[in-house]
């Protein structure tokens, strides 16, 4: 008799033993976590602190709306401080420690190069906002920026119709992406018949301060008699000192016009904009554009950050769309697993946030509107120009050797890098 | 959707309507009636709407009104100061104390100004607009129009008429600088003239110009003129010209060196007053400059309206900040560590982290915008191949004076022979009843003080940040190591060489390479004189 009443003691507490066991591991599995892999402080923060803060406005966002799959989102922030490797050993800590589902982060090309190889070994997934120089298609990577086709092809192609000009300064910082997009550029103005000696191609350091020199020397080159423009690759603080320079040296938008990539409406907050008006920027979306859907994220951004001051730019439309596609993806797969996510986002189409829809195409970049804007003294852009269809990005540039003759299909080809000549992949394909 | 549409659809009548009694009651009062504007109001009105292009239309219909009224429109129109209000249909200008004038009549308005939106420009319009408001200011009171006018002109390149407008004008120009101008622009239009002798003599007015239209025009005729004789004395005038335009660019060079130089020198000679006074690795220097540059920028902050005068008073006050933090790292770590100079190399830059994160905590991470004062910005033209800008040009100035200052106060003060007695030899000064304990720490003081104020200066030059300590601490070691510790001399002479060599070499090895190479020079300069271009003499500095 004893011994039936302690078994069934014991058969009492087993189960709800098991049951409190049970619930606490639904509990650790109630949340999906998902990475936040931005610079906070160094010389990329004033760029890049902004894309953290539009995260976690999306993810609560999407908790109001209920989660994702039922479960609750959790972002995970960390701060690589614009030190590139840490930026690799900062992804292995998410994906590894805290299991995230999905990153969105980098900003600099030579942060995106250093996550690459712990991306693809651990097989997550990174989802990249900023415009970049190409010539790369990851299969666990989604460039929602602008590939060289969409942002720096069209400008130049802008500056020589309708500002007529004839010499070039390319002028960027010294990493891979400006290197990378002026091999481009070069490629392709000497396509259109420019010659050698009207470029001039210059690169300083990460967070250079001393122009004059630099910026006498395109006074110099641009007074030569012909129309002269600066197509500027420089990325991060050096922009300040740069423009004030050129505002020093009487430099005007009218004489010698510097069409920018990576300076937008948050660069644009930290300066004195006055004498930078009509000076150029190239992105696919400018804060300005007339739009229900870019007001209402205009509005939903200020109250969130609780700063009716704060602006909105391109790469915060990239992370936007790279964020609801994704959860439209692992919404369709049922599952946050890596692979099933990556089978299912391509073909999806999110509307952005100038009035078109974009697509998720098999190269794993997608398809963006290409703006022209005017820097405004107010510090936003006027846009002077804009294609009249979305353009698909292509991740190997038909101006360069060793890669005109490449494709990239991670749905039919299953390579990133497949050479339509040789038909070969020259890289690793997917399983 | 019918409702909707069956109201916009009543909208739009009404709008038409609406728009057809004004444009009959707008064709009432204008005594030219037609479908688009001729008259000054009209073309005013016409101004605030329609396409980009479409403005570049109607300010050409402006400016051929010839009417004294339309070259302020159009200079307000390019200064961004033309505004419109769609509700009250007004065309307004602002001035520069923000009132708001209606274009038309010169009235002020003094209704609600809420809805007055300034009327877009882009470059194009922009460019356009210059050169017509170029000929139409040739005739204006003032003489700085005048030059930019002729200036302009000058840029563009002259046609018939704007020749024959300069003809006439050149005959009243009493200005020696508006009249020289205007000669080239002359000859540069005579460069086309059928007759040779003509253009000989216009290749003969532009010898001495340095304009660069000049010598693009002359590089132009002399390889493409039919002539010989021409072409000869174009090629002869290119190379005088280029000859000056090569000597002023030295001098442009030099002075960027020199400018460069100031700055390191600022940063530098802190640290020589620690490191060669006291011998004393401090690692945190680059700290104590970004200490001084976060004053200014917290004055800016506590007089937000005193720009200009906030550099005056943020000068002595970063000294003092700085140098407050200066002695508290000598009472309360240095003074523990004399005589171990790796331990005090370690504990300073542990020093430097620390304070690098306290600014991190305190002011966040990003930069913070430290405003220039108006006299700061700009540049003196020289000529139209040399302009020194103001910013740099001050804080030449400003670092040879606090050269000089330190100077006086280590040779005539009493502090100053106390210092120098201390680091000459300290056994002997204390004996004589120099507190040395004391000077020490007044010493650091001074040194960190001098950061300080060299932060205020680095605040108008680059971004003030929590790492700006750090892309100066390397450069102002180089310079002290350099120069050599015995002497103030030395940093200066150091400070400057260093400046120069980096500039005149950029242009040929780029920025990133001129800085190795610079490096690279230094240790192998090192090798050869361990101590510095001029180092301590003595007995007492035997080690």
């Amino acid at each position: 008799m004893k011994l039936k009443l302690v078994a069934k003691h014991v058969g009492a507490l087993g189960i709800a033993a098991g049951l409190t066991i049970a619930s606490f591991s639904a509990q650790a599995a109630d949340t999906i976590k998902v990475g936040v892999l931005h610079s906070l402080s160094g010389t990329m923060a004033i760029s890049e602190t902004t894309l953290k803060d539009t995260v976690l406005m999306l993810i609560d966002e999407q908790n109001k709306k209920g989660g994702l799959l039922g479960k609750k989102l959790e972002p995970v922030v960390v701060d690589p401080a614009s030190n590139w490797p840490l930026f690799a050993e900062k992804t292995r800590e998410l994906l590894e420690k805290d299991k995230v589902a999905a990153i969105f982060g980098c900003w600099t090309s030579v942060s995106r190069k250093s996550v690459l190889p712990v991306v693809e070994e651990l097989n997550g997934i990174l989802f990249y906002p900023v415009q970049y120089e190409g010539e790369e298609s990851s299969r666990n990577v989604f460039y929602t920026g602008a590939a060289p086709n969409q942002q720096a092809i069209p400008a130049v192609d802008y500056l020589m119709k309708e500002g007529k000009v004839k010499r070039w300064v390319l002028a960027g910082t010294d990493y891979v992406y400006p290197r990378t997009t002026n091999k481009i550029l070069e490629a392709y103005l000497k396509s259109k018949g420019v010659k050698q000696e009207d470029i001039m191609i210059n690169y300083t350091p990460f967070g250079h301060s001393d122009w004059q020199n630099i910026v006498a020397d395109i006074k110099r080159f641009g007074s030569a008699g012909k129309k002269t423009a600066v197509v500027s690759t420089i990325n991060g603080d050096a922009n300040v000192p740069f423009y004030r320079e050129l505002a020093n040296q009487k430099i005007s938008a009218a004489d010698i016009p510097v069409v920018a990539f990576s300076v937008g409406e948050e660069e644009l907050s930290g300066l004195d904009t006055k004498p930078l008006v009509g000076h150029l920027a190239a992105w696919n979306y400018f804060m300005s554009v007339d739009n229900p859907a870019n007001k209402e994220f205009i509005a939903k951004w200020k109250a969130f950050i609780k700063n009716p001051k704060r602006v909105t730019n391109d790469p915060m439309e990239a992370t936007y769309i790279g964020f609801n596609m994704w959860v439209k993806a692992v919404q369709k797969a049922g599952t946050t697993d890596s692979n099933k996510v990556i089978d299912a986002i391509v073909g999806l189409e999110q509307p952005n946030l100038t009035g078109g829809v974009s697509k998720m195409l098999p190269n794993h970049h997608i398809t963006k509107p290409v703006l022209i804007g005017e820097i405004q003294e107010d510090g936003q852009f006027l846009t002077v120009s804009s294609t009249p269809n979305l353009v698909p990005g292509d991740a190997w540039s038909d101006y360069l050797e060793g890669s005109k003759d490449l494709e990239s299909d991670w749905v039919t080809l299953k390579c990133g890098n497949y050479n339509t000549k040789t038909k070969k992949c020259l890289g690793a394909a997917a399983k | 959707m019918m409702i909707v549409t069956s109201r916009f659809f009543k909208l739009f009548i009404a709008a038409c309507v609406l728009c057809i009694t004004a444009s009959s009651s707008f064709a009432q009062e204008d005594t030219a009636a037609s479908e688009s504007p001729k008259d000054f109001a009209g073309l005013v009105q016409h101004l605030a709407i329609g396409s980009l292009f479409e403005r570049g239309e109607t300010v050409k219909k402006l400016a051929d009104l010839k009417d004294q009224r339309s070259t302020t429109i159009i200079s307000a129109l390019e200064q961004g100061t033309l505004y419109f209000d769609s509700i009250l249909n007004k065309v307004a200008i602002k001035n520069e104390t923000g009132n708001f004038f209606d274009a038309i009549s010169q009235s002020a308005i003094s209704s609600d100004i809420s809805n007055f939106k300034k009327i877009p420009v882009n470059n194009s319009l922009r460019n356009q607009l210059r050169s017509l408001l170029a000929q139409l200011n040739l005739s204006s009171e003032d003489e700085s129009v005048r030059l930019s006018a002729v200036k302009r002109l000058l840029a563009d390149g002259l046609d018939d008429d704007s020749a024959t407008i300069l003809n006439e004008k050149i005959k009243t120009e009493k200005n020696k600088n508006i009249q020289s101008s205007m000669t080239i622009a002359l000859a540069l239009y005579q460069l086309k003239n059928p007759d040779e002798k003509i253009r000989i003599t216009a290749v003969d007015q532009l010898r001495g110009s340095l304009e660069p239209e000049a010598r693009s025009a002359l590089t132009e005729t002399s390889t493409s003129d039919e002539s010989q004789a021409v072409r000869n004395t174009a090629i002869s005038a290119l190379k005088s010209i280029e000859n000056t335009v090569s000597y002023y660019r030295f001098a442009e060079n030099v002075f960027f060196g020199l400018s460069l130089g100031s700055v390191l020198l600022l940063s530098a000679i802190g640290l020589a007053i620690t490191f060669g006074v006291m011998g004393v690795i401090n690692m945190a220097h680059g700290e104590l400059m970004m200490i001084g540059a976060y004053t200014t920028w917290v004055i800016q902050q506590l007089f937000p309206n005193h720009i200009a005068y906030s550099l005056l008073i943020a000068v002595p006050t970063a000294f003092l900040v700085a140098g407050a933090v200066g002695v508290a790292i000598e009472r309360g770590v240095i003074r523990f560590l004399y005589g171990r100079p790796l331990e005090t190399l370690l504990a300073t830059f542990g020093l430097s982290l620390i304070l690098q994160q306290a600014a991190r905590s305190i002011f966040t991470p990003l930069n913070r915008a430290v405003s220039l004062p108006e006299w700061m910005s700009g540049s003196m033209v020289i000529n139209p191949v040399l302009s020194i800008t103001y910013n740099r040009l001050y804080i030449l100035i400003f670092g040879i004076f606090i050269f000089i200052l330190l100077q006086l106060i280590l040779k005539k003060t009493s502090l100053g022979l106390k210092v120098r007695a201390v680091s000459q030899n300290r056994t002997m000064a204390r004996a004589v009843g120099v507190r040395a304990s004391w000077v020490d720490a007044l010493t650091f003081g001074l040194g960190s003080g001098i950061a300080g104020v060299a932060g205020v200066a680095l605040s108008q030059l680059t971004n003030v940040g929590p790492n700006l300590g750090q892309a100066y601490i390397i450069d102002s070691f180089m310079v002290v190591v350099f120069g050599g510790v015995g002497n103030l001399w030395g940093t200066l002479v150091s400070a400057m060489g260093l400046g120069i060599i980096n500039k005149f070499l950029e242009p040929y090895a780029g920025a990133v390479l001129a800085k190795v190479l610079v490096l690279v020079l230094l240790i192998l300069f090192i090798q050869k004189k361990p101590k510095g271009m001029f180092p301590q003499k003595g007995r007492a500095a035997a080690d």
